[in-house]
This record gives structure tokens, C-alpha cells and sequence, in this order.
């Protein structure tokens, strides 16, 4: 266990829609270490989406402290200390894929040898070297989000946002891009948090899994996931695994109750 | 309700104060570009409307009276304009909707026509209509068709087309036959084209009929007022104004109706700006 | 004669464009019996020569008054154009303005939509008491007028279009508004931009020739038209109206091709995926 400093530091998070009065989370105490790659599941509603917008500063917490690389949320998105990637791939139709993963870069102001360079990079570490030139709508869902990551990356971020990436994608292209972005975590050496709907790709992916409750959105649990690195796809077929699984989704489970249980 | 009836005022009264802003200025210093400026070429606006309400001759009914009845009968002549336009074009596109080699033959002939001022073969169209012992004010009416078929053929096919390919499958799998897949799938699916197609629809055939009562000399309808007031512009601007802030209201009234009878056939989400 | 968002041409069209000659055979081929047809029943039945002359009576009246008629057409494209030119850049920066300023865009844009239904033709007099009847400057500022409407809607509708999570990548890259509108909205709103600038060009040409009809230069092809019409000298009408078309569809092409160019990324200018 490192002794740095948390990347993403949360206390007492709370969120509350103010048109409806509705309560998206309640008092969220988490903290994310470096090169951690920590997983956000929770049933529909639970706020899992909003806690990761919160995180960068796309909305703001009715209550709490966000401390993002020791900085507050605000002024770690003004440094751009992180790098976003949603479920649609948001590429930009009128620019090649070089392009689209150079887009942060010319935000930047990298000069083009710079650029040119990174991109190349970029688009060796998510084996996507030939299409430089293609346009986003010529490539398979897959190939775009590995645009989509290659972009958020590209700028060197020490953290990484993921909103269910792999959402869209059928099963085996989504097991194949989960070993994907594994090598890539373990290459980038950056600190990931990664919201997702499913159980296995949650614990085949992450070193922790938050788990969320219904709406407001409470940490259940969180489970240390202790399989070996690398993972690989026998990972998936090893008893522990399946026991981390069933644990994932008693407490799942659990909070679906206990959300029964309350007064409304 | 308080809000959009507050913003509507808003912009009346902003409009307002631009023209007349424009017009003190332009008075002021005397400005002749883009147009000089006087109380000829800009009256008041509370002078073209406070004409309506005199005599538009001497010793004649109101002017507000006249160009009623003038906007009556140009709205007759766009109504049923109107429903022949759409009636043809709807045929059209379920003719076309039925046969690709139709359509790739006579599509590119549908878009250029677009192209033809079909306004300006309006002489020919009223002499032979008229030839034909019709009535003057159908010859307007087929103009105004003409210009009402082609934004209704060309969205109603599309919107024919529109209905997810698994909807037709299930239709398939009740071994539906066409007709039954035309009433039940294919134009439901097109109403929300239709009706913008309507909506365009509805400003075309107005002007149609406006402009093609010119060549068809019909002094009833709003086109031969707007002559009519044209040749006493230097007496009394405000009598011409006045008629085009009412055939504005004619075109704005035919919208609105088709704005209002798609809210209450067709059940759309609102439109999301970002 | 107006028209909003919706575009004029189903989806497919554009891919059509790009197809192989077996696609376009059918076109051909009925553009080839359609004049056949024309010339045939003309001559054979001997029916409407009057009003409705042979193709190859109508190309050799154009042959024959070409100098008239080419000068008239290129004075009328000359305003069409201009109208066009200041219309869409009007346009355009209102459009720029009320995406910037999004509450004022949305309070506005139902107006611009119901302006957009006035039948802006019948203000043709005033812009003649204005600029002038035989200025060219009057046509202009109607073509303009017609122009302005269609293509700020649509092109606020491509700025306004951009999806949420294109606005919120952005700002994780600290993007000011500026940026977001430069590298996101403007390209966003491209399409758009053509698909408006596409029907303006078929409604500033058909705004330069119909707002003769209100009166105009004797040089301007409408007055031809009206003129030809008139004395019942059809042959001439036709031959305009054929400059006319010929015009229109260059104009539309000019537009279209610089669509192409600017567009190039798009998958419907490349063949994209099905």
C-alpha cells in the first residue's frame, strides 16, 4: 500500500437534485489510493454516473468535500488532471481518429511534432496502428471507445473516468476490451475509477468494488478484490472469483433490501 | 403560461420600439442608405394599424372590413390548395414508398421541379384553367398545390420509410398484407414528417395563392388589395402596410392551425436544445 | 415557399448522388421519354401549342432570343445572388448569437419559426416604394428576407444539436465557451448550415423572379416572363422560364458541390457504412 497522497479523496458526499427533491447520494466517504483501479456498481438510479461526474467536476456536490489529486474537484478539471470516457464513444465526425485523440492535446497547446508523436503512442497502446486516418463512423463500437480511451489518455492524466465504456458492446468484444484496458492500466501506470452495471466485469477489472445502494446512493460495501495480477481469462474461470462475484452481489442484495426496509 | 404570454409582449414591444428607433434616428439625420427614411417609406406602426379602422375610400366600409373579406377568399383559394397539394403528394409518396424503380426514376424529377419558378408558369395555368371554364380563384388553387405537393410527396416518403425494419419484420411474421402494413405501420410512423411537411406546407400555399391571383387579375383576395393599396402608396402608405401585416396573419393563422391540430393528433416529446 | 428544418430530400438521396450509372438509368430513361413524350403528343395531338409549346419550339425560341434572355437571366441571377449572399450571412451571425446567449435563443426561436410562415412575397411593393421598382436593390432585400428565416433556424438547430456528453468531454478539458464553440457547435452545425443554404438558393432565385411580378426593371427575367404571358406569347414565357430553371439548378449545384468539398468528412459525401 502506497503512502502517497489519495487521488480521490470523498467525505460526506452528498447529492440532492434540487428540482424534485430527490437525493441522488448520501454522505460518501471514499478514498481512491494511486494505481488503483476501484469499480462503482449499483442497481439503476443509484447515483453511480452522478458520484463520477461529481469526481470531475461536471456537477457540483450539494454537500461534502471533493479533494482530487489534492486539489479541490474544481481546479483539478482547470489542470486537467483527469481524463473522461463515456459509454457513447463522443467522437467527433469530422476528425480522422489521430485527430480525435490529439483534440486534449491541441487544447493544450502541444506543438504538432509533439502531437504527432503522443498520438502515435496513443495509438500503439490500443493497437490501432492503420486506422489513423479513418473517420469515427468506419470503425466497430469497439474500436471506437479504444479511440475514445486512447484520447483520454493521451494527455497523461494521473487519473482516469469511466462511465460504463463497455456498456454498448456485446460480450465477448467487452471481455476482449476488458484485457484491454488492463494492459493499458498496468502500461499508463494511472489511478482508474470505473462505473459499470455487470458483477464479473467489475471484479475481473478492479483491485476494489464500491458497492452502491438504491437511491440516495449509500456505499453498501466495498470488496478488496485479492486475485493475482495479471489477470487474464482464466481469472474468470478460478473458484476465488466466484466467490468475490457472490459476495458483489449479496451485498448488492443487501441494499436492495435495506432500501426496502427504510421508511420512504 | 404567465411566462410565454410575458416573453410574446416582450417581443411585440421590442419590435415595436425597433422600427420606431429606427425611424426617429433615421429621420433625425436624414439617412438615405439602405433607403431614406421618412414618413412615407416608415410610418408609424400605430398608423397602419389605426388605418384598418378608416374608411378604405371615400364613404366606403372600413378598410379592416375589406381586407377581411380580401383574406377570406385568399384563404379559400390556399385551403383548397392545400388539400389538393397534400392529398397529391401523400399519393405520390405511397406510389413511390411501394416501387424503388419509381422512385429512382422519378425522384431526381420530384427535386428539380423544386427548381422550376413554378410561380412564374402561373399566366399559363390561369388562361388554360380558364380556358377550361373553371373559375378564376381554382386557378390559384392549383398553383398553390403545386407548391404544397412537393414538401408533402417529398417527407412523406420519407417519413413512410421510416418505421424500424424490426416493426416491418413483426408485421411480416403476421403475414400482414400491404395495405394492412400502409394503415397500420407505415403512416403512423409518417405523421410527425407529414406534419412538418404541413407546417411548410402552410406558409406555400398562402403565398401561392397570394401571388397567383396577380396574373390571374382577382381583385377579391388579399393579392389584388395588395396592388389595389400599391397604386395609392403615395397617398396613404399606411393602407399597404396595413394589408401586409394582415396577410402576415393569414400566413401566421394557417401555421398555427397546423401547429395546433399536430399537438392533438400526434403526441411528440419536446424538442431538447443543448 | 418557405421551409423550416426539415430537409427537402430524403436521407438516401445524397448517397444516390455517389451510386453507380445503373443507379441513375432509370432517371435517364425517364428524362429521355418524358421529353419524347412531350414533344410527341405536342405535335401529334396538336394539343395546347398555345399554351404549352413543343421542347424543340421552346429551345429554338431560346436560341433565337438568346442575348434578351441570357442578360435577363444573369441580371435576375445577380440578385437572386445578392440576396442570397446577405440574407445567409445575416443569418448566420444571428444564428452564432442566440447559441451564445442559449435563454434568448430558445425565448426566440417559436417566432422565428412562426416568421418564417409570413408570405414575405407580398412585402414586394414596399421594398419598391423603398429601393426603387427597377433597382435591383428591391429584389435583393426581398430574396434576402426569404433567405434570412430558413437558414438561421437551421443553422441554430446544428449549433444547439450537440449532445451532452460532447459538451461535458469538453469541459474536462477545461474548455471555455469560445472553445466549445469553435471545435464542437460549428462543425456540429455544418450539415445544417448546407441543408438551409440549399433551399436558400431555390428561394432567393424564385424570390428575385416572382417579386417582379409586383413590378420590376424591364431588364429582369420576371418582368420577361410577365410580360411574354401577357400578350399571350407563351413561346418567350417558356424560354424564360427554361433560363429560369437552367439558373436555379446551377445555383442549387454550386451549392451542393461546395457541400461536398466542405462536408468531405461525411459519410454521406464518402459512401459510409450502411
Amino acid at each position: 500500500m502506497n503512502e502517497q497522497a489519495a487521488v480521490v479523496s470523498l467525505k460526506s458526499l452528498t447529492k440532492d437534485f434540487a428540482r424534485g427533491g430527490v437525493r441522488a447520494l448520501q454522505e460518501i466517504d471514499l478514498e481512491v489510493r494511486p494505481r488503483e483501479f476501484v469499480s462503482l456498481i449499483g442497481p439503476s438510479g443509484c447515483g453511480k454516473s452522478t458520484l463520477l461526474r461529481i469526481i470531475g467536476d461536471l456537477v457540483p456536490p450539494t454537500s461534502g468535500e471533493v479533494v482530487v489529486n489534492g486539489k479541490q474537484a474544481h481546479q483539478a478539471r482547470l489542470d486537467r488532471d483527469y481524463g473522461i470516457v463515456f459509454q457513447d464513444a463522443v467522437l467527433y465526425d469530422w476528425r480522422t481518429v489521430a485527430k480525435n485523440i490529439a483534440l486534449p492535446l491541441e487544447m493544450l497547446d502541444w506543438d504538432r511534432a509533439r502531437r504527432s508523436e503522443r498520438v502515435g503512442e496513443m495509438v500503439e497502446l490500443v493497437e490501432l496502428a492503420g486506422f489513423e486516418d479513418h473517420y469515427p463512423w468506419q470503425l466497430s463500437g469497439g474500436m471506437q471507445q479504444r479511440v475514445s480511451i486512447a484520447r483520454a489518455l493521451s494527455f497523461d492524466p494521473p487519473l482516469l473516468l469511466m462511465d460504463e465504456p463497455f456498456g454498448a458492446l456485446d460480450e465477448m468484444t467487452r471481455e476482449r476490451m476488458n484485457m484491454e484496458l488492463l494492459r493499458i492500466w498496468q502500461e499508463s501506470g494511472s489511478t482508474i475509477v470505473f462505473v459499470t452495471h455487470s458483477i464479473a466485469e467489475a471484479v475481473f477489472l478492479s483491485t476494489r468494488v464500491v458497492v452502491l445502494s438504491p437511491r440516495p446512493g449509500r456505499i453498501t460495501g466495498i470488496v478488496d478484490i485479492d486475485l493475482p495480477q495479471p489477470r487474464n481469462t482464466d481469472t474468470r474461470e478460478q473458484e476465488r472469483f466466484f466467490e468475490l462475484v457472490t459476495e458483489v452481489r449479496e451485498l448488492l442484495r443487501t441494499g436492495d433490501r435495506s432500501g426496502e426496509e427504510l421508511p420512504a | 403560461m404567465l411566462r410565454r404570454g410575458l416573453v410574446f409582449a416582450a417581443v411585440l414591444a421590442g419590435l415595436w420600439a425597433l422600427w420606431e428607433a429606427y425611424r426617429a434616428f433615421g429621420v433625425a439625420v436624414s439617412l438615405t442608405w439602405p433607403f431614406e427614411v421618412n414618413e412615407r417609406t416608415m410610418p408609424h406602426i400605430h398608423d397602419m394599424i389605426g388605418q384598418l379602422f378608416e374608411p378604405s375610400r371615400r364613404n366606403g366600409p372600413l378598410l379592416i372590413e375589406v381586407l377581411g373579406k380580401a383574406a377570406l377568399f385568399t384563404a379559400k383559394e390556399a385551403a383548397v390548395g392545400f388539400a389538393l397539394g397534400a392529398g397529391v403528394g401523400f399519393l405520390i409518396a405511397v406510389a413511390l414508398v411501394h416501387s424503388t424503380l419509381l422512385q429512382r426514376g422519378l425522384l431526381p424529377y420530384i427535386v428539380a421541379s423544386q427548381t422550376i419558378p413554378i410561380l412564374a408558369i402561373a399566366p399559363m395555368v390561369v388562361v388554360w384553367l380558364g380556358g377550361r371554364g373553371l373559375p378564376g380563384w381554382f386557378s390559384v388553387s392549383v398553383i398553390a398545390a403545386y407548391l404544397t405537393f412537393f414538401p408533402v410527396a417529398i417527407n412523406a416518403l420519407r417519413g413512410l420509410q421510416s418505421a424500424d425494419p424490426r416493426a416491418h419484420e413483426l408485421m411480416n411474421s403476421y403475414a400482414a398484407s400491404r395495405w394492412t402494413v400502409l394503415w397500420k405501420l407505415r403512416v403512423p410512423a409518417s405523421l410527425p414528417y407529414l406534419f412538418a411537411a404541413f407546417k411548410i406546407a402552410a406558409t406555400a400555399c398562402v403565398v401561392g395563392a397570394i401571388i397567383g391571383e396577380l396574373p390571374a387579375s382577382i381583385q377579391d383576395g388579399l393579392g389584388g388589395a395588395i396592388l389595389n393599396f400599391n397604386q395609392y402608396y403615395a397617398s396613404s402608405p399606411e393602407s399597404l402596410w396595413a394589408t401586409n401585416i394582415i396577410a402576415a396573419l393569414l400566413g401566421i393563422a394557417f401555421f398555427l392551425l397546423i401547429v395546433l391540430t399536430e399537438k392533438l393528433v400526434v403526441r411528440r416529446a419536446p424538442e431538447h436544445f443543448v | 415557399m418557405s421551409t423550416t428544418v426539415v430537409q427537402p430530400v430524403p436521407r438516401n438521396f445524397g448517397r444516390m448522388m455517389g451510386r453507380s450509372a445503373r443507379d441513375w438509368a432509370p432517371a435517364v430513361a425517364i428524362f429521355v421519354l418524358g421529353i419524347a413524350l412531350w414533344e410527341g403528343l405536342v405535335r401529334g395531338l396538336d394539343v395546347q401549342r398555345f399554351l404549352l409549346p413543343a421542347p424543340s419550339e421552346i429551345l429554338s425560341t431560346f436560341w433565337d432570343e438568346r442575348d434578351t434572355l441570357v442578360s435577363a437571366g444573369l441580371f435576375t441571377f445577380k440578385e437572386a445572388v445578392g440576396g442570397f449572399l446577405i440574407g445567409s450571412a445575416f443569418a448566420v451571425l444571428v444564428a452564432l448569437v442566440l447559441a451564445r446567449w442559449r435563454p434568448l435563443g430558445n425565448a426566440l426561436m417559436p417566432y422565428a419559426i412562426a416568421a418564417n410562415a409570413v408570405p414575405i412575397i407580398a412585402f414586394a411593393p414596399i421594398t419598391n416604394n423603398w429601393f426603387g421598382i427597377l433597382s435591383p436593390a428591391s429584389k435583393m432585400a426581398i430574396a434576402a428576407v426569404i433567405v434570412f428565416f430558413p437558414v438561421m433556424v437551421n443553422t441554430l438547430r446544428g449549433l444547439t444539436s450537440v449532445r451532452p456528453e460532447s459538451v461535458e468531454l469538453m469541459r474536462s478539458y477545461a474548455a471555455r465557451e469560445r472553445d466549445i464553440f469553435r471545435r464542437v457547435r460549428i462543425p456540429t452545425s455544418l450539415p445544417y448550415l448546407f441543408t438551409g443554404l440549399k433551399v436558400a438558393t431555390v428561394l432567393a432565385m424564385i424570390g428575385a423572379i416572382v417579386g417582379d411580378y409586383f413590378g420590376g426593371s424591364q431588364d429582369a427575367l420576371g418582368i420577361q416572363i410577365r410580360r411574354s404571358a401577357g400578350i399571350f406569347a407563351f413561346e418567350e414565357a417558356w424560354a424564360a422560364i427554361f433560363v429560369a430553371s437552367v439558373l436555379g439548378i446551377a445555383f442549387y449545384g454550386a451549392v451542393a458541390l461546395a457541400e461536398r468539398v466542405v462536408l468531405s468528412w461525411h459519410p454521406s459525401v464518402r459512401g459510409g457504412r450502411e
